[in-house]
């Protein structure tokens, strides 16, 4: 492979992997990430396929392997991957639900080198938070697997996404996280793609909402100190400037899909005209260095103004081109978060459409994640 | 816990499951890896993390460092307890 002579600009190693071993997943949460045309089990990578594309991503450099879905646990060989992925010298950090985690497979996990656990809550009460999951028993469950976790000496973080049911306890879930026996705990307020843009209606908080839990989390960063991390994911249809997302394009990680797309990032499909390459056709150092999707919005000579002369370009890369693409019908565009976007005033629009909700959320108003269903066009 | 000069000499400081200093041949640097994050280190921090063994006490790694690279021992304690302080807030390092 020649990927470094044909390439003009020096592109730097990609740093993590996020794999979407499957997208099976008991829960039915209104704000997966995942697309809402999920990868059917019966095209999913087999277990030496994985291998391969985890020895491939060690060697372009990668750093930290995410094994993630859907259920990672669905996979019946998540321990014989994990196992792989520590004998080439991935960081392995397993994202998952809990459910189909059981304390002898925490145990084999262990053994097999798992180096940290990411669990999801979905609320600090287990009636809500198991209507939100869609999934009754989830959140006991949950509790379970966190002990077990604890048992194995596993660092584990709490994940929580914010949105209208949950977000009145966004500071209490700092304290569940602690309860937990977390050393790390995300709180992420719903960012708005795939399942949750479909779910946007009755996942969107108000301003005042937000505001408020916004400052009681960052006010307990400091009664928390020293013993739990708190990273804190805001919502950007507040900010004054987009985020950078991903960390830039193709500059930091690469997601692939269970049937074995790579992606850019996990919303990227939705960007008509990109062409994604698959590791059963390329390398992932192929894939990385010469893929059209990846060079696509790389660096900042693909930009329209405002972006193209404005001094943070590369601070923020004109922020997400998913984004762009839904709010403005342009991916090259600025990511209208921008305050100096010409399209900003359509983020203030939406954004005003929520001042005046009702913080009471039943089951039946969310389209919960599934495989089967069709999710009717907004 | 983690204002350093607060930390006592006794401490044995370890990295905690979950966190690896590692040589990444790809940069060629030290790294050190922890949950969701890549941390650069410099030659200094180095050899200190590469002392933090859950054995060797904060007292007897700046004895080591001061010993191996003939240098000032009150130096060497304010960079292993500034490093250290540092990493205990972020819990990469448990003390």
């Amino acid at each position: 492979m020649n990927a470094l002579e044909t390439t003009p600009t020096p592109i730097s190693a990609p740093v993590g992997i996020l794999a979407e071993l499957t997208h099976r997943c008991p829960l039915g949460c209104p704000y997966c990430s995942n697309p809402v045309e999920l990868d059917s089990r019966a095209g999913e990578l087999d277990t030496e396929t994985w291998k391969r594309v985890f020895s491939e991503a060690a060697a372009a450099g990668i750093l930290h392997a995410h094994l993630s879905g859907g259920e990672p646990a669905s996979r019946r060989d998540l321990v014989e991957i994990v196992a792989h992925c520590k004998k080439v010298g991935l960081y392995t950090n397993l994202i998952t639900s809990g459910i189909g985690l059981t304390q002898e497979r925490m145990r084999e996990l262990a053994d097999a080198g798992l180096d940290h656990v990411q669990l999801s809550i979905q609320d600090a009460m287990a009636e809500s938070a198991d209507r939100i999951a869609g999934y009754k028993g989830a959140f006991a469950r949950k509790i379970d697997v966190a002990r077990w976790v604890n048992e194995v000496g596993i660092p584990l973080t709490v994940n929580a996404v914010i949105h209208r049911a949950n977000i009145a306890r966004a500071g209490r879930m700092v304290e569940f996280a602690v309860e937990l026996g977390a050393r790390r705990v995300e709180i992420a307020h719903t960012q708005y793609y795939a399942w949750a843009l479909v779910n946007r209606k009755v996942l969107m908080p108000s301003h005042a909402q937000v505001e408020k839990a916004v400052a009681e989390v960052e006010g307990l960063r400091e009664t928390y100190a020293g013993k739990i991390v708190i990273d804190h994911v805001i919502p950007d249809y507040y900010a004054k400037y987009p985020k950078a997302c991903m960390g830039g394009w193709g500059k930091r990680t690469m997601n692939v899909t269970p049937h074995g797309k790579v992606l850019p990032c996990h919303a990227a499909e939705t960007i008509p005209g990109l062409e994604f390459w698959t590791v059963r056709e390329h390398s992932l150092i192929d894939i990385w260095m010469n893929s059209p999707a990846f060079n696509a919005f790389r660096g900042t000579e693909w930009m329209l103004e405002p972006c193209r002369s404005c001094p943070r370009k590369t601070i923020d890369f004109g922020g997400c081109r998913c984004q762009a693409l839904a709010l403005t019908g342009d991916a090259r565009n600025a990511d209208p978060i921008c305050h100096l976007s010409p399209h900003h005033d359509k983020v203030a629009e939406i954004a005003a459409t929520f001042d005046d909700v009702d913080a009471n959320v039943s089951a039946s108003d969310y389209i919960y994640r599934t495989l089967k269903t069709r999710v009717p066009a907004e | 816990m983690s204002d350093p000069a607060e930390i006592g000499g006794e401490v044995k400081p370890r990295l905690p499951r979950g966190v690896h200093l590692k040589h990444d041949e790809t940069r060629g640097e030290w790294l050190l890896l922890a949950p969701e994050r890549v941390l650069k280190t410099n030659p200094i921090a180095v050899e200190i993390l590469k002392r933090c063994d859950g054995n060797a006490t904060l007292s007897e790694i700046v004895d080591d460092l001061a010993a191996q690279f003939k240098a000032e021992r009150a130096r060497i304690e304010t960079d292993v307890r500034a490093l250290l302080g540092e990493l205990a807030a972020k819990r990469m390092v448990d003390l």
